[in-house]
């Protein structure tokens, strides 16, 4: 049996009436239980894309054109959509930038949790109401037998992202997908919520695809990271790994770019120049190529495969400035597989 | 001379302001809002947006303000430029007070005095061309004829890193980088000599970011501005300003030179804050740190005594019943804090 969660090959295409945009395309990953990973990008990276294609939550115009989604052994994509219903909110969960978008303002905290229980677990009214409570207790509501009667307009942003782990870990999902959890939440908030996540993975062995675009909170909550520009993973590693020893141009200019507190005083940010291409107009040959400090011919040419470059431990890079590591990983492969 | 020395003199002299004496002081600065209830309207409680803010902005500096959501930050950005008007305190700018001005002379001031928002989307009308967009500036205050006005855009857009090309565009074809370079163009259109920057980088991806605050450093030493910066982005507010300002709660907590207040920060609050950022680097996942519980309280019932005590681990029944005052001097380099009982002093 293999990983929790396989991810082959994604490509996801938007159509609209110029025709049809590639936003994800050649994504890769596997996924562990009790392991996070860590999809890093900017806007327009494809990182939200690639969770709601797992989730199966794409818009209308959304579609799957090409790869495999894996999970529990079970091809996600082959499942019909009364199918996958009962998977979300059961065995696979997902967590939202905005609670107040994902909350129903006309129904109390109470319903809201308690629906989930009703519909997955099959539980009876008073057991669902007495575990809604707990879990609120669980994720740090304080005055949880109060708070289940009132309505999400009167929580603050922290009390409402709680609520909404609360839900998303109603029916023990295997899977938790957060896209941007804290990113609108203050820095002390944000602080609580991580820690929360932390405590909540660990004690319940949920794998997790956390989805942000700031490298602190990849330092503080992965295990392993994916870094994903204009819609392909350039880069994937371990979390010390990737701090350690960034590989890609673009996650070393990224790096490079965030004003963050240990910083010398007087250096100057490096900022990676130009914007990311549109959906529209990618660049044949790598997609990073005009931005990138070290482009050569080749990469005007021809399109990098996101391929190995360590002998020792996972590191893997969508860049020809590593194709002689690349080369030397593929020769002792085959060579252990020769002899 | 130093690159910094430099931008002081020429924002001094630009300004015409003494040595020594502040371009702008913000003086018990104090804008409470009414809630209102009930079918008649009759206001049922007050909101202290902002509670007796009192900081100074010394020519060619940049002063950040810091805090979270609530904190009252923005509001004293909107009041020092008098989109807001205060309740009480005064805003002393170029050694007048706003508040005495009439509307024609507050007009006057107020080209010397610009904001850049944080979404320039909403403040730059769709239907206009990026050029016309920043000419308007010059046009409405007579400053330039359409000729002048038109070399004087490309000249500007030259500056903030846009071509000349720019002018034909309409602002949702630019992307959101570009865009807030064409919003801070808009505000240097008029030769202001200080700029309020409201969250300037907050909707910006961090590769961007970087690109923007390169540029308000640049333009700063080139022009000689002076400003304020506001931000709950702690890397950001460092990396731009000279001093900091941390508030919470409509109040200062503490005032301090960038220096001092990363290597040593004096008021609880600060150091929670410092804390609960995440730092870009896993090996310093495990290290200690002050986390606080619960949320920020409600400003229309600020807590008695010390506004942090409800959420400060080191409270004791002194905070809970006697407010601390800003001690230390709130000017120039001086290091001040509110606190009763601040980090680094012997219990």
């Amino acid at each position: 049996m293999g990983s929790l969660l396989q991810v082959r090959g994604l490509r996801t295409e938007f159509g609209s009436d110029a025709g049809s945009a590639v936003a994800v395309d050649e994504v890769s990953f596997d996924l562990d239980r009790g392991e996070t990973i860590c999809l890093v990008g900017e806007s327009g990276s494809g990182k939200s894309v690639t969770a709601l294609s797992i989730m199966g939550l794409l818009p209308r115009n959304g579609r799957v054109t090409d790869g495999e989604i894996r999970f529990d052994d079970v091809s996600l994509l082959d499942l019909s959509e009364p199918e996958m219903r009962e998977n979300r909110g059961n065995s696979l969960a997902m967590i939202f930038q905005e609670p107040m978008t994902s909350l129903n303002p006309v129904l109390t905290i109470g319903d809201q949790l308690t629906e989930g229980m009703l519909l997955h677990l099959g539980l009876s009214r008073q057991d669902a109401a007495k575990r809604a409570v707990e879990l609120l207790e669980l994720v740090g509501v304080p005055r949880a037998e109060q708070i289940v009667r009132d309505y999400p307009h009167r929580l603050s942003g922290g009390m409402r992202q709680r609520v909404m782990i609360a839900m998303a870990l109603s029916c023990s999902p295997a899977l938790l997908v957060a896209d941007e959890p804290t990113t609108a939440l203050d820095v002390t908030i944000q602080a609580q919520i991580l820690a929360l996540m932390k405590r909540l993975a660990a004690a319940s062995q949920t794998a997790t695809i956390l989805i942000t675009h700031d490298l602190g909170v990849v330092a503080e909550m992965a295990d392993k990271v994916a870094v994903m520009y204009a819609g392909q993973v350039v880069e994937e590693a371990d979390v010390f790994e990737l701090f350690d020893h960034p590989r890609h141009p673009y996650t070393v200019g990224l790096m490079k770019s965030i004003p963050h507190l240990g910083a010398d005083d007087d250096a100057r940010l490096e900022s990676i120049p130009g914007s990311v291409p549109a959906l529209a107009n990618m660049p044949s040959g790598c997609r990073f190529q005009d931005r990138c400090p070290s482009v050569m011919d080749r990469c005007r040419a021809e399109r990098p495969d996101l391929l190995e470059t360590s002998t020792t431990g996972k590191h893997l890079v969508r860049c020809f400035l590593y194709s002689g590591e690349q080369a030397a990983v593929r020769d002792e492969t085959t060579t252990a597989v020769a002899s | 001379m130093s690159a910094t020395e430099l931008t002081t003199r020429k924002a001094r002299e630009r300004a015409g302001v003494p040595d020594g004496q502040p371009l702008l002081s913000v003086q018990d600065l104090t804008l409470h809002y009414p809630i209102r209830g009930g079918i008649v309207s009759r206001q049922t409680g007050t909101v202290r947006a902002v509670d007796g803010v009192s900081f100074d902005v010394f020519p060619g500096e940049t002063l950040g303000i810091v805090g979270e959501s609530g904190c009252g930050k923005s509001t004293t950005g909107r009041a020092i430029i008098r989109l807001e008007n205060p309740t009480s305190g005064a805003v002393v700018f170029e050694g007048r007070d706003l508040a005495g001005l009439n509307t024609r002379e507050l007009r006057r001031v107020r080209l010397d005095l610009q904001m850049v928002f944080q979404d320039p989307y909403s403040s730059l009308n769709p239907q206009k061309r990026i050029g016309d967009l920043l000419a308007e500036p010059l046009l409405a205050h007579r400053r330039a004829s359409r000729k002048v006005a038109g070399e004087r855009v490309t000249e500007m857009l030259d500056r903030v890193g846009l071509s000349a090309q720019f002018k034909g565009r309409y602002p949702h074809e630019l992307s959101g980088g570009q865009r807030q370079r064409v919003g801070i163009a808009r505000a240097l259109m008029l030769d202001p000599t200080l700029l309020v920057l409201d969250e300037p980088v907050s909707a910006l991806d961090v590769s961007i970011q970087a690109q923007v605050l390169n540029l308000l450093r640049d333009l700063q030493t080139e022009l000689g501005l002076t400003y304020v910066f506001i931000s709950h982005g702690l890397g950001a507010v460092r990396y731009i300003s000279d001093r900091i300002v941390v508030m919470y709660l409509g109040k200062v907590m503490e005032v301090a030179t960038t220096a001092d207040l990363f290597a040593g920060p004096r008021h609880p609050y600060t150091e929670t804050l410092l804390d609960a950022y995440p730092a870009p680097n896993p090996h310093q996942r495990g290290r200690e740190r002050i986390v606080v519980e619960g949320d920020v309280p409600n400003a229309a019932k600020p807590p008695s005594g010390c506004v942090f005590h409800t959420r400060c681990p080191f409270a004791r029944e002194k905070c809970r019943t006697e407010e601390p005052r800003l001690t230390g001097g709130a000017q120039g380099g001086s290091h001040a804090f509110a606190c009763h009982f601040p980090l680094g002093e012997a219990a």
